[in-house]
């Protein structure tokens, strides 16, 4: 996990009875777990008492006003997914995805272990909303999986008592984080996904009907069900609104996790982490991502719209700075390797193909290497393998390497004549520990 | 047309390659045998063909219903030139 850095304390004030510019990171910002009092003194008291009031219909329209989109990577709209799951029969049940699987991400860590509660209450909302028959937790590790349930014995103490809540630590595989992996895994079975249809909200967890939410989604949602749709869109743009927990690595002077407003300007987004003014690439949204450059960024809003033009989305927030006289090409291939390593090794065109789109983007990243025919093999590659996995994984490397192959074309040149502009050592965490499947 | 759609489990296939030999017109092979299947609806003169290259897979990886796969279609439009 990145270290998370010690951001300045901001003294804020809070209009409409809600928190201000910070949100999930509002208040001390201190490694100590919020405790419940903390927590009730400064949001209010149990967020079950406001859904006894307002019921799953209201519930719904006011999630749908707030125009909350999913932040584990996908921007699916929740409101969408709970009326999906109301759609499916009654038993239903509801899963928090803190998994994190991603190596260069901590802001879900960071959410479950100094803010449990603000994850517990949105995590109370939906399972009222769905009138959720059993309720699970998956936390990436400890010392997350003791907060969580420290936490919630404070608020079973206080006797606002709702489902039991199951807390699972994750499996750590890259793939497990992904929802029908999660499943598997909540089922006894091994963390690796399963092919759709059914997909997760017609028969997931239990056999039921299932909602899967990332818990930065429902730190939000807990507090939308407090100050409401309209406080909700004080931050952010009318498309897409509230705020976004970025997890800044690389060549920052103070790297760590951000709470920012979505349509924010990138370079202020990057400015509070005192980026490296010689470093240029940055991959945008993960190892799944797509690499863009420092220089083009300015006034560039931080939100899909914004990046859309770029081919980048914001996925999970992860960004990695590239320091400067790191090789694009070197530092890609590293990724390639390992996310083809992290296969779940059971649909043929990952199995497979992965490992072979790895091993060409290794000649192109080998200044020494005949490199005739390398990219044209990699596009075709990219083009059959796209959309063939029973998840997303092979469709993540597809993505990263035609970015790879799109804005290192003056590296390429270099390699192809020889030469390499690279040789300072890389930062981009990949974590060599292998966990045992189940 | 018929209102068929042809969709392959890619967990359970590995990749024996006797659909594609059996419906072509609908089944392609990537270049490390494993099936690559037009997402458009069957033709209806395929129709008993493709019930049959269902039958014949010996993975049981191949699955005809009435839903088009929406994110396949997409990505076939993309993608087709450079298969
Ligand atoms: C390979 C892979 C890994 C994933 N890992 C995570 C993860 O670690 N945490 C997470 O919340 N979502 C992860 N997802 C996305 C989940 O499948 C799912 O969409 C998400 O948890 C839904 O929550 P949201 O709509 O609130 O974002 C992953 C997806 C894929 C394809
Ligand atoms: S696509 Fe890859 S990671 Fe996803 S289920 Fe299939 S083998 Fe596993």
């Amino acid at each position: 996990m990145t270290a998370v850095a010690a951001m300045p304390v901001r003294e804020f004030d809070q209009p409409q009875g809600g928190p201000g510019p910070l949100r999930l990171l509002a208040g001390p910002r201190r490694g100590a777990p919020e405790r419940w009092e903390e927590h009730c003194d400064r949001l209010g008291g149990p967020v079950a008492e406001l859904m006894a009031h307002l019921g799953p219909k209201r519930m719904i329209e006011v999630v749908r006003r707030a125009g909350l989109t999913g932040r584990g990577g996908g921007g699916f709209p929740v409101a969408d997914k709970l009326v999906a799951v109301m759609s499916h029969g009654p038993k239903r049940v509801v899963v928090a995805n803190g998994s994190e699987t991603e190596p260069a991400a901590s802001k879900d860590n960071l959410l479950l272990t100094i803010r449990p509660h603000m994850v517990l209450d949105g995590l109370e909302v939906v399972a009222a909303t769905v009138g959720a028959e059993a309720v699970a937790l998956v936390v990436p590790g400890e010392p997350a999986g003791r907060t969580i349930a420290r936490a919630l014995s404070e608020r079973k103490a206080r006797g606002n008592g709702y489902p039991e809540v199951t807390v699972v630590l994750s499996s750590r595989d890259f793939v497990a984080g992904e929802e029908t992996a999660v499943i598997r895994w909540l089922d006894g079975g091994p963390a690796r996904p399963r092919s759709q249809p059914p997909r997760p909200v017609e028969k997931g967890w239990k056999g039921r009907p299932t909602l899967v939410q990332n818990v930065e989604t429902l730190a939000h949602l807990g507090l939308i069900a407090r100050f409401g749709a309209d406080w909700f869109r004080t931050a952010g743009t009318a498309a897409e609104a509230g705020t976004i927990l970025v997890t800044l690595s690389g060549a920052f002077e103070r790297p760590g996790v951000y709470e920012v407003p979505l349509g924010q300007p990138l370079d202020i987004v990057f400015s509070v982490a005192a980026p490296n003014p010689a470093a240029d690439s940055l991959l945008m949204g993960g190892y799944f991502g797509s690499w863009v450059r420092m220089a083009d960024l300015g006034g560039v809003p931080l939100s899909r719209a914004g990046l859309a033009p770029f081919g980048a989305t914001p996925g999970a927030g992860v960004m990695h700075l590239l320091p400067h006289g790191t090789c694009g090409l070197r530092e890609a291939h590293r990724i390639a390797e390992w996310l083809s390593g992290q296969s779940a090794q059971q649909c043929g065109p990952c199995v497979r193909g992965l490992p072979s789109l790895a091993g060409a983007l290794s000649v192109l990243a080998d200044p020494t290497a005949d490199q005739t025919g390398v990219r044209t093999m990699l596009r075709r590659w990219c083009a059959q393998i796209e959309g063939r996995g029973a998840c997303r994984h092979p469709d993540g490397l597809v993505n990263l390497i035609r970015s790879t192959i799109d804005s290192f074309s003056s590296e390429l040149e270099l390699h192809a004549a020889g030469r390499c502009s690279g040789g300072s050592i890389s930062r981009i965490p990949l974590p060599s520990r292998q966990s045992s499947p189940r | 047309m018929s209102d068929q759609f042809l969709h392959v489990d890619p967990i359970l296939c590995v990749g024996h390659g006797l659909c594609a030999e059996m419906l072509p017109e609908m089944i392609a092979l990537d270049d490390w045998g494993f099936p690559i299947i037009s997402p458009d609806p069957i033709p209806r003169h395929l129709s008993k063909q493709s019930g049959r290259a269902r039958a014949a897979c010996p993975a049981l990886a191949l699955r005809l219903d009435r839903t088009p796969d929406r994110r396949a279609q997409a990505l076939h439009a993309k993608n087709a030139p450079h298969r």
